[in-house]
């Protein structure tokens, strides 16, 4: 089996030790290693991290292969520094059967770039009226713990408590797409002054921050575990830190994007920087910043959408939502929170790695770096900066908001189970 | 003299006013027996249609012709484009055959801006009205209409009524006459106005009947009675009462106010028949000075690009 030894890593971005990793398991973790004949990685100023951990990831497969597959998808999780990434429900057909979910854990599995944990709709066809066999799916081979329509609102009350009350029964939780329906009926942008000139209906901060006050309540109610998808408002950070202060079961998650772009960027027109929840103003920017360094965010989720070209080349209107983002979230991250001295490197593993990993409930990831844990580690450097280039993606996607735009650090390489995935920043190959 | 007209805003003043100036002079070439000017002679103007309007699309047809420009006339009906031909293969054919401008209207809001900017085409883009952003030569229009009746526009005050919120003429409107100098108030159920309005550089107002005693000008928009089902109003009689401009209310505009609308009219809606009929009604006129004002904005878009034809036109004009 495979062995190899990380010389001179920056555990954490704190302290200087080798790493020897075999048979899938950190075996050592000290100074000046004799690694045997384990293979040499020189890992001089690389920041060491235990391998990342996405809990919102659009995998495309199956259905809209064009725009990504699970082989292309977790390359491009791998680039990021992912070793797991949890696959969102709304796929074609959806993922709401044990059958669905089965099929594209396997396919990760398969392909072994990167674990694939897949998310359960929460209800069938997303459409919002009846419950999917959510049990099943936890059931299954795939053992889904998390749960949602993502991409649409679990927007019925009722149905709402319903899903949160029974995924108790096998430690589940709902992973909520906070969106009002009715309050965003044809939306396009973040409403304020800007959507007002641009003449483009507005997505008020009021529709994801009534959601997520109701869920919380509800959650409260029926004390079960919720989940907010990509925190996007002030409001919303506020509401969830008051839910904390009660100390109720809530976890969120903010994307890259959302920490990092304005709504000022839709003055172009191009769509794409069209997204959902739409990119906000300067104050939210700083509200989900602030909110993820004092822990009422407590996680970093990329919301990867892939799509293909002619979906973006349009229109505003008529283009899709979403833009890619597994393999530039290290770096925003980098840039946004930690550039700013707003969190630590050991913050970023708890916020990309440890803590998401907890929510999702997958054991063998998000494990410290230490002596007999799994060996999913990446190794990155902060020091490096690029021009991003759209066409520099493992993704078959190229909707990407920031090429062209400098972004510091660069993953130089990521173990999932010892065996590389990346190295030397480039793809390894991954025996099948 | 800027490349693209997209929006209002994207005209100074001295632009604004040489389009307003150089409309005057070829609003005469209207009256002449002949109705054409060799100007834009072997130039191409495309008129692409994603919208119905018949009115805007005439009104451009016969700017371009009276220019002696070659027009091509491309709508969303029995072309490519009703068949799912995205806008970026649209414009390439365009580019293709050699469009020099392409005057568009386009339900979403910033069409003409991808077009101007997303380098699929070279021609110069005109914004004949995109969803609910903006219909800079409306404004123009309006703004050589009330120019006609009362001369320079500074400090002159001029009340724009009704769905402001999906109005393009509003926005257009708005910003066209501040830059010219005028004083604008919008008036509008809070519902119909957009958020953020208080960064415009306008008035608002809730309440019509204030804002008639000193207005130059009363523009009554467009509202359709389908903005009730989103609860934008109660029903079409109560916005009617509210809004509409009917002759108690026009009584109390000053002798010299004039009413416009930039069409279709709902009649009965947001103008009674009798306002939309009366002496002070200069709707008609709109019309018309349309087409001078689409003459003035084409040749000085086109004429303003450096090869020898332009350059041959501006000594013709």
């Amino acid at each position: 089996m495979s062995a190899h030894v990380l010389r001179d890593a920056l555990v954490l971005g704190e302290r200087r030790a080798d790493i020897l990793i075999e048979d899938g398991t950190i075996t050592a973790l000290a100074d000046s290693l004799d690694a045997g004949d384990a293979r040499e990685v020189d890992a001089t100023g690389l920041i060491a991290l235990p391998g990342l951990v996405d809990l919102h990831t659009h995998l495309r497969e199956p259905g809209r292969e064009d725009a990504e597959t699970v082989l292309t998808g977790t390359q491009a999780a791998a680039r990021g520094g992912f070793t797991c990434v949890h696959a969102m429900a709304n796929t074609d057909p959806v993922a709401d059967t044990a059958g669905v979910v089965e099929q594209v854990w396997r396919l990760g599995r398969e392909h072994g770039y990167c674990d694939v944990q897949p998310v359960g709709a929460v209800t069938v066809g997303l459409d919002g009226t009846q419950l999917a066999e959510l049990g099943a799916m936890a059931e299954s081979v795939a053992k889904v713990r998390m749960f949602s329509d993502d991409g649409k609102c679990v927007s019925d009350a009722v149905l709402m408590r319903r899903a949160l009350e029974y995924v108790k029964a096998f430690g589940g939780v709902i992973a909520q797409h906070a969106q009002e329906p009715r309050l965003t009926r044809g939306a396009q942008m973040n409403e304020g002054e800007l959507s007002g000139i641009l003449g483009l209906t507005g997505w008020p901060a009021v529709a994801e921050e009534a959601i997520v006050a109701r869920d919380v309540l509800l959650s409260a109610h029926v004390g079960s575990r919720l989940h907010v998808c990509h925190v996007s408002t002030r409001g919303s950070v506020e509401i969830l830190r008051w839910a904390k202060s009660k100390g109720w079961d809530v976890t969120a998650e903010v994307t890259p994007h959302h920490l990092l772009l304005t709504d000022e960027l839709v003055r172009s027109y191009d769509p794409i920087f069209k997204v959902n929840p739409p990119l906000r103003s300067s104050d939210d920017v700083a509200a989900v910043r602030e909110g993820l360094a004092d822990g009422t965010i407590d996680c970093v989720a990329t919301d990867h959408a892939p799509h293909p070209m002619e979906d973006k080349e349009c229109e505003w209107s008529a283009a899709a939502f979403g833009m890619l983002g597994l393999e530039t979230a290290l770096s925003v991250v980098q840039l946004a929170m930690v550039d700013s001295a707003m969190l630590s490197w050991s913050d970023v593993a708890r916020v990309m790695s440890t803590v998401p990993a907890a929510i999702g409930r997958v054991e063998a990831h998000g494990r410290p770096l230490a002596v007999g844990e799994p060996a999913n580690v990446v190794l990155y450097d902060s020091g490096a900066s690029r021009q991003w280039r759209s066409d520099d993606t493992a993704s078959l996607s190229r909707n990407t908001p920031y090429a062209g735009r400098e972004l510091p650090g660069r993953v130089v390489a990521t173990f999932l189970r010892g065996r590389p995935t990346v190295l030397d920043g480039e793809l390894a190959e991954v025996p099948v | 003299m800027i490349r693209h007209l997209l929006s209002s805003a994207d005209l100074s003043k001295d632009d604004a006013v040489l389009i307003l100036d150089t409309a005057e002079e070829l609003l005469s070439v209207a009256s002449r027996p002949i109705k054409k000017l060799p100007t834009l002679r072997g130039r191409t103007v495309v008129n692409l249609f994603f919208e119905d309007s018949t009115r805007t699309r005439i009104s451009f047809e016969a700017a371009a012709k009276r220019l002696s420009a070659d027009v091509i006339n491309f709508s969303s009906k029995g072309s490519s484009v009703s068949k799912g031909e995205s806008l970026k293969d649209t414009a390439l054919t365009l580019q293709a055959m050699g469009a020099d401008a392409v005057v568009i209207r386009h339900g979403s809001s910033g069409a003409p801006h991808r077009l101007a900017h997303a380098s699929w085409i070279n021609g110069a883009i005109i914004n004949a009205g995109d969803g609910s952003h903006e219909h800079p030569t409306q404004a123009l229009l309006d703004a050589f209409t009330m120019r006609r009746h009362l001369g320079d526009l500074d400090g002159r005050r001029v009340t724009i009524v009704g769905d402001v919120l999906h109005s393009r003429v509003a926005r257009s409107n708005a910003l066209l006459l501040s830059i010219l100098g005028a004083d604008v108030t919008l008036v509008a159920p809070p519902t119909l106005l957009p958020v953020g309005v208080d960064s415009w550089p306008v008035q608002t107002s809730y309440e019509l009947d204030g804002a008639l005693d000193k207005a130059d000008v009363v523009m009554m928009l467009r509202v359709q009675g389908e903005r009730m089902n989103d609860a934008f109003f109660p029903s079409a009689r109560e916005y009617s009462r509210r809004y509409g401009l009917d002759t108690r209310r026009m009584r109390r505009l000053p002798e010299h106010a004039i009413v416009m609308h930039p069409g279709p009219m709902n009649r009965g809606m947001e103008i009674t028949a009798d306002v939309a009929d009366s002496a002070r009604s200069v709707i008609v006129e709109q019309v018309t000075n349309g087409v001078a004002v689409r003459m003035a904005v084409l040749y000085l878009l086109l004429s303003g690009s450096t090869d020898a034809e332009s350059t041959e036109a501006r000594e013709e004009a």
